[in-house]
């Protein structure tokens, strides 16, 4: 795991939201974390680098979009592990994927700007891997808040 | 949906230009409203529009829980009463180590849960005893419940939308 320092965790902490709309927002974001511009950019560079995030930028909600996301899983035999998260992930509609312990032990998101996309992407998968998909869209969201501050 | 707001070509073209990331330079919007075509006020008056919409959740760092030390995740899952779930749900998406938590559809009889609730922590006991906690607050409007540890990121994109529209 990347090393991380008090101003890396500063910035994990302050920077997952509400970044400024304004002509040069590096400059003033780093301000409000008592670095300078040129040293937020060195950072963000390098944490993206490091993979310790995964993006810098906008975060859109599909739905507001008129697009779809669902959680899906697949009960993969152990012989075809590696082989079925291939052929998933080879899927655009793949947004991210989780290996997990249970008897449906792959377990994705599709998302797609169409609705009806999502049908056709589990149709894909099942083609693809002769394994039936569990779709388990969602009735009610009750709360999604992706902060989470830096323990490392 | 029919409710959603309407985007138009650039709008569509910002969220292209920007969804694997903001610029790393000095201004950000004025080198994507180059690529798209508009002025860098254009480019924040338009993705101011579309956070207050909520079209955009937010913009800033989207970080991997794993390298900031969230090493333990695990969904937890929830069979609880259809008429309590609604009130409960609000209440463990609530708690401040949710991330996520929905309501979804049973698939009976294999999988008796409507209540996801994504935890994370720093060891599996940590999420264990997070779950615990759920567990006594859905008390007996729960039948049973369930944690899947997650083992590997298999992918983390996060969504991407094509270039070209309709």
């Amino acid at each position: 795991m990347p090393e991380l320092d008090a101003v890396d965790r500063k910035i994990i902490d302050n920077l997952q939201g509400d970044f400024p709309l304004c002509d040069e927002p590096y400059a003033v974001a780093a301000r409000q974390l008592g670095i300078s511009g040129e040293e937020l950019l060195e950072r963000l560079r390098r944490l993206l680098d490091t993979r310790v995030l995964t993006r810098f930028g906008p975060l859109v909600h599909i739905e507001r979009m008129g697009g779809a996301f669902v959680l899906a899983a697949l009960q993969v035999p152990d012989g075809r592990y590696d082989e079925v998260a291939d052929l998933v992930n080879a899927l655009p509609e793949v947004a991210h994927n989780y290996r997990r312990e249970h008897a449906l032990n792959m377990w994705f998101v599709l998302a797609t700007e169409a609705q009806d996309g999502i049908a056709a992407a589990i149709a894909r998968i099942e083609e693809a891997t002769g394994l039936p998909v569990h779709a388990f869209p969602k009735e009610r969201e009750y709360f999604v808040e992706m902060k989470l501050a830096a323990r490392a | 949906m029919s409710d959603a707001p309407k985007l138009d070509a650039i709008d569509r073209a910002l969220i292209v230009a920007t969804q694997g990331g903001l610029p790393l330079a000095a201004r950000p919007y004025r080198l994507v409203g180059e690529q798209v075509g508009v002025s860098a006020e254009e480019v924040m008056a338009r993705l101011r529009a579309m956070l207050d919409a909520g079209i955009i959740r937010r913009i800033g760092a989207v970080p991997n829980h794993y390298a900031i030390g969230w090493t333990a995740n695990g969904m937890t899952v929830w069979d609880v009463a259809d008429e309590r779930v609604d009130e409960l749900g609000g209440r463990v998406g609530s708690l401040d180590f949710v991330t996520h938590c929905y309501r979804r559809p049973r698939a009976l009889p294999d999988w008796p849960y409507n209540l996801f609730a994504m935890v994370h922590g720093n060891s599996r006991d940590e999420v264990r005893d997070q779950a615990a906690r759920i567990a006594a607050l859905l008390g007996d409007a729960s039948r049973g419940g369930d944690i899947l540890f997650s083992t590997r990121i298999l992918k983390k994109t996060g969504l991407r939308i094509q270039v070209a529209a309709d």
